[in-house]
């Protein structure tokens, strides 16, 4: 069995030497050509990467922002205001506003208010520089069915002519900034860490795209930039800071800072700021006087997912006056009104 | 030195040289492999939208074959054990080619994670700030990357010290082999611990996820070198006895049963309790909602390995024959059940309990016959030089006519037998 001939096929030749003939020379010479042809053409497809896709040697050495020294610092901003400019041909501001001393923010959401109307989905959009298409969100807003509050009874994609819908209620969800975050403990490479107030950040330059951190958090709050963000120019806020709304590249994660380089200037986030039913508070909880909490105290609240042990910076609760499922409701709602 | 030189430099030739049907193979996986280029450079330009993952399945195929090609690899461990711990030496001569095969896979292994990263160019980055010891994936690399370093002492020196007919040193090789034994596990275990951490996943955080990774691992691992060693009898004349086939036969059958059962224990758990976490198993076996695309996959996959485990049982697989297509449907069953029934469901219905299904894209599908072409490129160069090196029909030797040492190919084999 040894040497019928199929197993020859595979026997070593030892060889003394190179004994190249002309046929020989012209045949491998055919297949190496044929070989690099082909690796040729697999690779093609590179001929069209983006030049920004290509790492500058600056880009490729930039350090973790951790490690930045002021002067580094100083240079990547301007560098990034710069690939910006570049690409939109407007002037940009990108700042590095840093955590206040002494504040902790903390994000309330009234369930008897809100009436489920996307506004601060779409403010949250423009303010954030977010992708157009595919729209990138990072608020979503839950139709839920009276008497549960079972996310998987709830509704995504409502899309009825008028809200509310006396028959549901509305819980928006975004980024909980848990104070106990599975999505920093996953990150290989510390690319997204928790901020003394309690924001929890990307470097987008840092991020090696392994979606861990996303598959780790439980409010489904990361989204992550799986085609080349495509933002208009006239759409884009120029008002940017590093750690938040600059615009990202393909292939990072990204997600709600609670508008850092808004609220790190005393400003509220643009959720709050464009909420018609004022169901959205933030504040700075370490704060005795602020309203947040005031609510914190005084109201009726819930956390969602409690069991999953996150503790959330960012709670629900419950108005006994004023809400909207408090005003007189004409029709049963139970029966259908709208 | 040049003596190490022209051991590379013979590696190289002899993965070149064969018969037709060694060409007409190696082309194919080449031109397949390009093909798996070509998708993933198209990727690299236009981004991991050209996959069918988004937001709420973030993972799909490449992370589910990611997470079978690392049981695969651990399978090794299964013909070592019985050799170097139980002393059975039907296994003796053919440990390399399941170490050689950890080798093959584990680069897989690699690709596969490398292909599913949206920022490739930001590897570097896992130098200069690694999350050790809290991330999961921090010990995934260093178990995958070590495993690699193992498995490439172990055959490299053996495959040298065959090169020059010397006998290998116990104390340089035997230590790493009962290390690889742990580690081998350690992939494995590491690996399942990757998705069990994560808390707002209910369908991973199971602490039988670990354990049935292993069981299943050493199922269709073995089953895999069973096949590869029945072509390499076939076509090569490294001897294969059918006692060391018999013997796989053995862990195959084991592993296969204790698999089986644990799959018993995770569905009474779920389905028993009946609690409302279940929702991505009803998804996966029975559909949730109207959404159904996992439930043909994953009953096939049931269907497959329970229609294994009974030939197995049976003295039937002792032909064979029957062997070989137990060991195809355990291989193709397990792989179903770890990739489409494993990573997927636990991403549906998300945690905010919307339903997307999700469905791997051709690119995708290119992308992961490419790496496995190239695996199977590198498996068989690997086999094509060992063969050879191994019986003693290429030596420095014989080639460069000097006598290194004393000794010939007899007394390698006899040497690398523990005793």
């Amino acid at each position: 069995m040894t040497d019928s001939p199929r197993r020859s096929d595979l026997q070593g030749v030892p060889s003394a030497g190179p004994q190249l003939t002309r046929r020989g020379f012209l045949r491998k010479s055919a297949a190496g050509a044929a070989g690099t042809a082909a690796l040729v053409a697999a690779v093609s497809p590179l001929r069209q990467l983006d030049t920004d896709d290509l790492p500058s040697i600056e880009r490729f050495f930039q350090k973790h922002y951790k490690e930045m020294t002021p002067e580094d610092k100083a240079a990547v901003l301007e560098r990034v205001a710069r690939e910006v400019e570049a690409r939109h041909d407007v002037d940009v501001k990108i700042d590095d506003p840093q955590p206040l001393q002494g504040v902790e923010y903390v994000y309330g959401l009234s369930i008897s208010r809100c009436i489920g109307c996307r506004r601060c989905v779409h403010a949250c959009v423009k303010e954030n520089n977010q992708s157009r298409s595919p729209e990138i969100q990072y608020i979503r807003v839950l139709k839920m069915p009276k008497g549960t509050i079972d996310v998987e009874k709830a509704e995504h994609h409502y899309d009825p002519p008028t809200v509310p819908d006396h028959a549901s209620f509305y819980m928006p969800v975004q980024c909980h900034q848990c104070k106990n975050p599975p999505c920093v403990k996953v990150c290989p490479v510390e690319a997204t860490w928790q901020e003394p107030d309690g924001i929890t950040v990307i470097d987008y330059d840092w991020c090696i795209g392994c979606r861990y951190c996303e598959a780790a958090c439980p409010y489904w709050a990361r989204r992550f930039n799986f085609a080349e963000p495509n933002l208009p120019t006239e759409e884009l806020n120029p008002n940017m800071a590093y750690l938040s709304n600059r615009p990202r590249r393909k292939g990072v994660m990204e997600k709600c800072t609670f508008c850092l380089h808004r609220v790190r200037e005393g400003r509220m986030p643009a959720c709050v700021e464009v909420c018609p039913t004022g169901s959205r508070k933030f504040g700075n909880v370490l704060d005795p006087n602020s309203e947040v909490g005031y609510i914190l105290r005084h109201k009726r609240i819930f956390v969602l997912k409690q069991e999953v042990g996150t503790l959330p910076r960012f709670f629900y609760y419950f108005d006994e006056r004023g809400g909207r499922f408090h005003d007189p409701v004409t029709q049963n709602p139970r029966e259908g009104g709208t | 030195m040049t003596r190490y030189v022209t051991f590379l430099w013979q590696c190289v030739r002899l993965s070149f040289v064969g018969g037709w049907r060694y060409h007409l193979w190696m082309t194919v996986l080449t031109l397949l492999a390009l093909l798996g280029l070509h998708a993933y450079c198209d990727q690299l330009v236009h981004g991991l939208i050209t996959t069918g993952m988004s937001d709420q399945v973030s993972w799909g195929l490449y992370i589910a074959n990611f997470t079978y090609l690392v049981g695969l690899a651990a399978a090794a461990a299964m013909l070592v054990i019985p050799v170097y711990i139980y002393r059975n030496m039907h296994l003796h001569d053919v440990v390399i080619f399941g170490e050689l095969l950890a080798v093959a896979v584990i680069i897989m292994c690699l690709l596969f994670v490398t292909v599913d990263l949206g920022r490739p160019d930001r590897v570097l980055h896992l130098f200069r700030r690694f999350n050790f010891p809290i991330s999961m994936l921090t010990w995934d690399v260093i178990a995958l990357n070590g495993y690699l370093l193992l498995n490439l002492h172990i055959c490299g020196y053996l495959l040298y010290c065959a090169y020059l007919r010397r006998p290998p040193s116990k104390a340089f090789y035997i230590p790493f082999v009962f290390i690889a034994i742990v580690w081998a596990v350690s992939i494995h275990t590491v690996t399942a611990f990757l998705y069990v951490g994560l808390g707002g996943r209910p369908f991973w955080n199971s602490a039988i996820i670990a354990p049935r990774f292993l069981a299943s691992a050493f199922a269709a691992g073995p089953a895999f070198i069973i096949l590869t060693l029945q072509i390499v009898r076939r076509y090569t004349n490294h001897q294969v006895s059918d006692e060391a086939l018999l013997t796989l036969r053995r862990i195959v059958q084991v592993a296969m049963l204790i698999n089986i059962f644990l799959l018993g224990c995770e569905l009474f758990t779920e389905f028993y309790a009946d609690s409302a976490h279940i929702a991505s198993a009803r998804y996966l076996y029975f559909g949730l909602h109207g959404y159904s695309s996992l439930v043909p996959w994953i009953w096939t996959a049931v269907g497959m390995n329970l229609l294994a485990l009974a030939i197995l049982i049976l003295p039937a697989s002792r032909g064979l024959g029957v062997l070989n297509l137990a060991c195809v449907l355990s291989i193709i069953g397990i792989w179903v059940e770890k990739g489409m029934g494993l990573i997927v469901p636990a991403f549906v219905p998300t945690p905010l309990g919307e339903i997307v299904e999700y469905a791997p894209t051709l690119h995708e599908i290119f992308i992961c016959i490419g790496i496995w072409a190239f695996g199977l490129l590198l498996y068989t160069i690997f086999v094509r030089i060992s063969v050879p090196v191994l019986a003693g029909d290429i030596s420095y030797a014989a080639l460069y006519g000097e006598s290194t040492t004393p000794g010939n190919s007899a007394d390698f084999k006899e040497s690398i037998h523990v005793s």
